[in-house]
């Protein structure tokens, strides 16, 4: 091949290349989403979750008119890349969604340590994303602009244990201050967060710590601590490992019948526990982002039942929506919202309508604070009883009171 | 710290507990850390792949429940499967690195370690499993002091599968072959001893008995695709510390170091149960160098 050919045919490609990426982000009449989630590894089902949240959010949308920019109505589309559950890949696919396909506008990843890669990124392009599964502190204390993120931050996760708990005191006649805490996290950013928030709020009550033990790398066995909780008898057991350190703990509390009048715990719906032990869950509280029996409604998707119920009915294999679908759909729901408040496609006037939104959804109130996290809508706690999740806190949404002190079985 | 040590004299029934723990989950250790002392021992191969034949077994024995088989009952057929799939492996892979050098053999059981996880990821999810056994809690002392069912179960299991294999190696031909290959290989294969098969054999019974190890783990704690390597870095500590070829000191080594997480869990906090372990192989092996190098004097 001739140099001044291969030359003129690598400047074709480049201006192809440049048309292509300037236009990608509104082609036609569809608005183009990108997003690099977790479709394999260690968090693949989550990731299809999310994923599943995102395309029923999109089908609702457009099935309804789709978004109105300019008088014209635009459909919503999301390209994808897997990121395998890896952080690194993830920032290499958003640079690419960016950099390559020409996406203007991002959806986030799924997980805490993914989202933390794809930050920078959209920060040094000034692309908005708005993301619906990192919860970490990490994310909202580095002054980014053009970051979202419609859930609850981890440090609220278990918060609310704490408020229930000396309310509980109160009732009984104690003080707040009487209340001895026992704590067992894993020691990873997210449950450190979630550590960081009961710590705080401990505080303010001025509450004891009795215990405040790391799970072991491996999560694999907390009975020597818990052998500890048997021997001090804490008022509130605060517990938080993700999956794996929630069934290690349901598993272990249950061999050895370990009797707190409190347990609060992340993650209880993932690590399956009801199914896996039966009635020795009764009783504990568990934290979660939504619940589908809360009265929060939408024009979209009408109350939180009804999504629950779409979304059951669209993808198979459902038995609970868990809320990562749930808040991936409300996500979407902000980038439409935005999209027509801003009446434009240009990024820096999107980001500002993102910054302004103040809605509710089938997914609770969406608000952001300065630093791009969800002020409007609190953590749900819902104790299981009887082998069902039910809501006791906060009280504007309780649907059951609390079953005060926990019975062991 | 020390609130903590004086806890365990106030209430020293908590030893018990303690003690019980740490005795039936290190049984269990014994038995990955006994295949890992055999495939070192008789092959020269630093297998790290050790825990995820563990977690395969866990997997199998959980897939086996779902379809009514309870995992104990399931544990032949477990261990069957585990054996053919090692015996594989030996064929496909390892005879082909178990004369190169270290390096070559470390890589290819850590390959083997990596392609097993993601496979087990690809067949069965990245969810946390746990088998159910059925047994219930025993409580003694005020309820101060549980015993799970399952896990004495389980440590019965551990003594007669040691047994059984101890047995095996001193009276069977296959046995004695193993033995005399792990001494000199080259004088057992002039001795006429097929050493192929002895390797293949070996390697395959490894896989066996960490599948029975995860068939049991499987019961008492839980399993996941990506956690085997916790369970390779235990039975590596157990072997390094007792030295190859002991089996007595693997049982030791294994049962103590299951009763050294407890106590450090309980008095340190469960985060150190790890590092213990690291921490207890170091001190380990500077006393045998220390021991060496006295012996040493003497000799000279």
């Amino acid at each position: 091949m001739h140099p001044m050919f291969k030359t003129g045919l690598t400047a074709i490609a480049i201006s192809v290349l440049a048309f292509t990426s300037a236009e990608a982000k509104v082609e036609g009449d569809t608005i183009t989403l990108g997003s690099a989630i977790s479709l394999s590894g260690k968090y693949s089902s989550n990731g299809v979750d999310t994923q599943n949240g995102y395309n029923l959010a999109v089908k609702v949308i457009n099935e309804a008119g789709g978004v109105k920019v300019d008088g014209k109505s635009y459909k919503l589309k999301v390209d994808y890349y897997d990121d395998e559950s890896t952080p690194a890949r993830t920032a290499q696919l958003v640079e690419r969604l960016v950099n390559q396909d020409g996406v203007q506008f991002v959806l986030g990843p799924y997980s805490s340590p993914t989202t933390i890669a794809a930050a920078p990124i959209i920060e040094k392009y000034k692309i908005p994303m708005i993301e619906a599964e990192g919860a970490s502190r990490a994310l909202f204390n580095k002054g980014y602009r053009y970051l979202f993120a419609v859930l609850s931050t981890s440090e609220q996760y278990l918060a609310s244990a704490v408020a229930l708990a000396a309310e509980m005191a109160e009732k009984n006649g104690k003080k707040p201050s009487d209340v001895r805490v026992a704590m067992v996290f894993e020691n990873d950013a997210f449950s450190l967060d979630v550590r960081a928030g009961v710590v705080e709020d401990m505080a303010k009550f001025g509450m004891q710590t009795v215990i405040d033990d790391k799970m072991p790398a491996d999560l694999s066995d907390i009975s020597a601590t818990l052998t500890k909780v048997k021997a001090l008898k804490p008022d509130l057991l605060v517990i938080s490992g993700h999956n794996k350190g929630a069934v290690t703990a349901a598993r272990q509390i249950k061999e050895l019948q370990v009797d707190v009048p409190m347990i609060a715990m992340t993650h209880c719906e993932g690590a399956k526990i009801v199914s896996q032990f039966g009635p020795s869950a009764d009783g504990y509280l568990c934290p979660t982002q939504w619940a589908e029996t809360l009265s929060y409604e939408d024009k979209y998707f009408g109350s939180a039942g009804d999504f629950d119920k779409l979304f059951k009915s669209t993808y198979e294999g459902y038995k609970n929506v868990p809320y990562q679908s749930a808040q991936a759909a409300a996500a979407v729901i902000v980038w439409k919202e935005a999209f027509e408040h801003a009446n434009s496609f240009d990024p820096e006037k999107v980001r500002d309508a993102i910054a302004s939104t103040d809605m509710t959804t089938f997914y609770g109130p969406i608000k952001f604070s300065e630093a791009g996290n969800n002020i409007a809508k609190p953590m749900v706690l819902r104790q299981v009883q009887d082998g069902q999740f039910n809501v006791v806190a906060p009280l504007k949404w309780a649907s059951h009171s609390i079953v005060w002190p926990r019975v062991a079985k | 710290m020390l609130d903590n040590l004086i806890l365990l004299t106030k209430v020293p029934v908590l030893n018990i507990q303690l003690l019980l723990d740490g005795l039936f989950i290190g049984a269990i250790f014994v038995l990955a850390a006994y295949g890992l002392a055999l495939v070192w021992g008789v092959m020269n191969v630093k297998n790290l792949a050790q825990g995820e034949f563990v977690i395969m077994g866990g997997y199998f024995a959980w897939h086996l429940s779902t379809y009514g088989i309870h995992p104990i009952l399931g544990m032949p057929i477990v261990c069957a499967i585990m054996f053919v799939f090692g015996w594989l492996l030996y064929i496909t892979i390892i005879k082909w690195v178990i004369t190169r050098d270290l390096f070559t053999s470390l890589l290819a059981t850590f390959g083997i370690a990596l392609v097993v996880q993601q496979a087990l990821n690809l067949a069965y999810g990245p969810e946390v499993r746990t088998a159910a056994s059925g047994f219930t809690t025993r409580s003694f002392f005020n309820g101060m002091v549980t015993i799970a069912e399952i896990k004495f179960v389980s440590f019965l299991l551990c003594i007669v599968l040691a047994a059984v294999v101890i047995i095996f190696m001193k009276r069977s031909r296959m046995g004695q072959a193993i033995r005399a290959t792990a001494q000199d290989a080259r004088a057992a294969r002039v001795m006429g001893i097929d050493t192929e098969r002895v390797y293949a054999f070996t390697y395959a019974l490894n896989a066996a008995i960490c599948g029975a190890a995860g068939v049991l783990i499987s019961m008492i704690w839980v399993i996941q695709p990506f956690y085997g390597v916790v369970h390779s870095i235990r039975a590596f500590v157990i072997v390094t510390a007792a030295g190859l070829g002991n089996l007595p000191g693997v049982i030791i080594a294994g049962l103590g170091l299951g009763v050294a997480e407890q106590y450090s869990g309980f008095v340190l906090g469960a985060q150190f149960q790890q590092a213990t372990v690291v921490g207890l192989l170091v001190v380990v092996l500077v006393w045998r160098q220390i021991q060496l190098s006295r012996h040493r004097q003497v000799v000279e």
